[in-house]
């Protein structure tokens, strides 16, 4: 009986189960997967900005070889974040009309201030800071288009005086405090985007915000270690073991957070069974069964956690080899598995009816807009703009944290 | 010869440019919204807005399912082909509960093939097994607190002052922010105009005083339309008012439509 009802709404719209309100066939999804890159991007810039303000704010002296790899990584990343939005507007010609005229109870529209606030007056001006002295001195002893290009970053304030140069430090670590709240705001007014979407039981909800918040600050660290392993592997470089233990250690810390709060989420959604509560299960359980179950809770968090957990243990009686292996890969698995739960969320909220009586498919396509060819494209371009700048703007020399290799060590002794 | 900079100069020129970005700002602000009001509704020079407060009622009691006013809908807004409606109806079919189940009901059944334009099929439920089967038409339903007003980024869908929910195409620039707000699937965007599309209440008809086309071609007078300012104590709105309780879609998300229904199902949503 209800195949043969299911089938009528079939012949008119194709891959739906059950009754789903006619326009939400029209095109589906409204949101395909550029808006899932969106706040995975965006996430980055945030966490990779956290991790930075943890040696200019908490004074974590370990850290001090990825500080300016991870201020260069959220630069690079946040000069791409609003690339997929802007891609998905029917009308990107007119764009602009978010700044010019907002519509201010739109989270939308004060995303488009909280985004140029972070660009121009925090990243942007901390990078300067902390680069300035840096940039004077190889102005004056690089030649070429690569000096003219430090010159002009200098914006004609050549001035080295410990007095200009303690103002930097002093401007610089404003910033950093500044920028913790503004990195907060960036990424959590990108979770109130779809936590204010009352209509849909899948999104509207006061913690989307606080897990948004929490996943950007795990994924932005791992993506700092994979960053920093990858420099220092190319550059044929060891591995600083402290810096790189610290940031497994506020990885782990972070993670479990954001585990406990997303399961908190989830334990509050059962235990109340609010009126959607029955088509969410029919995502967990058949829809995003994948990318839900598997990528971001096996591979995003429970793997993660169990590799990352011991080593805070046993971190002396691992050999340093090892402990890279495993940290390394942590990392890349939460990379996977947060981009797994940016699609659960993204694309998970647009699979059910608001009529909350049938389900839809969705078949990610490789060409056009909405295809994985162009968020490869997009999500390749971060990194493309990473390595130019850290050609530029990072040099070979890391600064240490202090660390004496277990190797040597083990020599000496 | 020197030149002289001082303090008040440089922050006299700073604070013109400012107060010339902000300017600019607000003229474009003005600018839209009055584009708003004039431009993209297509009503007459001498409507008032705040003259009317349009009202939408519908008896579902009423409804035989025809989809003659999807058809209207379509074709007097230039609703593109294919599934994108302004307006659909849906059908209900709630069957019988099976003997010694427990149930009041069987699990009910809803389609709305194309929308309700051209009718709908036989019901596959045989019919002395059915219960209840009705039919809602659906559209707009011209919130109070609007959330795809509160969402829209640039401004581009308003509430008018008379009670319809607009958008200025001129002006949308194709988010689909709105689309996701409405809880009762009523927007789409349009594959012409790149822009989201919505009901408007036939505003082009109102506003010159003839009644939406889904109203006027309804054969049973399901659908009741009327201005709430100007209706005299025997017009059609407000002796439906008065002979029915009413009910809204989706009371508990507090958007608090005026398209009011009598004769609503549990089931309905």
């Amino acid at each position: 009986m209800t195949n043969e009802m299911t089938n009528i709404v079939v012949e008119v719209l194709p891959r739906f189960e059950g009754y789903v309100y006619p326009n939400e066939a029209s095109l589906h999804p409204l949101w395909g997967f550029l808006i899932v890159l969106y706040p995975y991007i965006t996430g980055l810039v945030a966490g990779a900005f956290i991790m930075a303000s943890l040696v200019r704010v908490f004074k974590v002296r370990a850290l001090e070889p990825v500080y300016r790899l991870s201020l260069l990584t959220s630069f690079s990343f946040l000069l791409c974040a609003t690339l997929p939005l802007l891609f998905h507007l029917g009308h990107p010609e007119r764009c602009f009309e978010i700044m010019m005229t907002p519509h201010l109870t739109s989270p939308m529209a004060i995303f488009g201030f909280v985004y140029a606030w972070y660009l121009m007056a925090v990243l942007l001006l901390e990078l300067w800071f902390d680069y300035r002295q840096d940039l004077v001195e190889w102005a004056k002893v690089t030649p070429g288009f690569k000096g003219i290009i430090y010159r002009a970053f200098t914006v004609g304030v050549t001035d080295e005086s410990p007095p200009a140069v303690a103002l930097d430090m002093k401007m610089g670590r404003i910033l950093s405090v500044v920028g913790i709240p503004s990195a907060f705001l960036l990424h959590g007014y990108v979770g109130f985007i779809f936590g204010s979407i009352k209509a849909n039981p899948w999104w509207g909800n006061g913690l989307t915000p606080i897990i948004f918040i929490l996943s950007a600050i795990v994924s932005g660290i791992a993506l700092c270690v994979f960053n920093y392993m990858v420099l220092t592997w190319i550059r044929r470089h060891t591995v600083d073991m402290r810096c790189l233990d610290t940031m497994a250690m506020f990885l782990f810390y972070a993670l479990v957070v954001d585990a406990a709060v997303e399961g908190l989420d989830w334990l509050h959604r059962g235990f109340a069974a609010e009126e959607g509560f029955s088509v969410m299960q029919i995502m967990i359980r058949e829809k995003l069964f994948y990318t839900l179950n598997l990528g971001q809770v096996t591979i995003g968090t429970l793997l993660p956690l169990l590799l990352l957990g011991p080593l805070q243990l046993l971190r002396r009686r691992v050999p340093e080899l090892v402990r890279r292996r495993m940290i390394f890969s942590s990392a890349v698995m939460i990379l996977i598995g947060v981009l797994a739960m940016r699609w659960n969320v993204v694309i998970g909220g647009q699979l059910f009816s608001k009529s909350l009586r049938g389900v839809m498919g969705y078949k990610l396509e490789f060409a056009g807009v909405e295809g994985w060819w162009l968020g490869v494209v997009l999500l390749s371009l971060p990194f493309i703009i990473l390595t130019v700048l850290v050609k530029l703007f990072l040099s070979e020399r890391l600064p240490s944290s202090g660390h004496i290799p277990q190797d040597s060590a083990a020599g000496e002794g | 010869m020197k030149t002289q900079y001082s303090r008040r100069g440089a922050l006299s020129r700073l604070g013109g440019a400012i107060a010339g970005l902000l300017t600019l700002s607000a003229a474009r602000t003005v600018k839209a919204a009055v584009q708003k009001v004039f431009v993209a509704s297509g009503a007459p020079k001498d409507y008032d807005t705040t003259k009317h407060k349009w009202l939408m009622c519908i008896d579902v009691n009423k409804c035989i399912g025809c989809g003659l006013c999807v058809e209207a809908c379509k074709k007097e807004n230039g609703v593109p082909e294919g599934p994108y409606f302004r307006t659909w109806i849906e059908r209900y079919v709630i069957p019988k509960p099976e003997p010694g189940s427990g149930q009041t009901r069987g699990e009910t059944l809803v389609d709305s093939p194309n929308g309700g334009m051209h009718g709908f099929p036989p019901t596959p439920v045989p019919k002395d097994q059915i219960e209840h089967s009705f039919f809602v038409p659906k559209l707009c339903n011209l919130c109070e607190h609007s959330p795809c007003v509160q969402v829209c980024p640039v401004g581009a869908t308003f509430d008018a002052p008379d009670g319809a929910v607009l958008i200025d195409p001129k002006y949308c620039i194709g988010c689909g922010f709105c689309i996701q707000a409405c809880p009762y699937g009523c927007r789409f965007l349009s594959p012409v105009t790149k822009t989201a599309e919505k009901c408007t209440l036939c505003y082009h008809r109102i506003t010159r005083g003839l009644k939406p086309a889904c109203v006027e071609i309804c054969p049973t007078q399901a659908r009741i339309f009327g201005d709430l300012k100007n209706a005299g104590p025997d017009a059609p709105i407000r002796k439906f008012y008065e002979n029915n309780r009413v009910s809204v879609l989706k009371p508990h998300l507090g958007t608090e439509p005026r398209l009011l229904y009598a004769g609503l199902d549990k089931e309905v949503r």
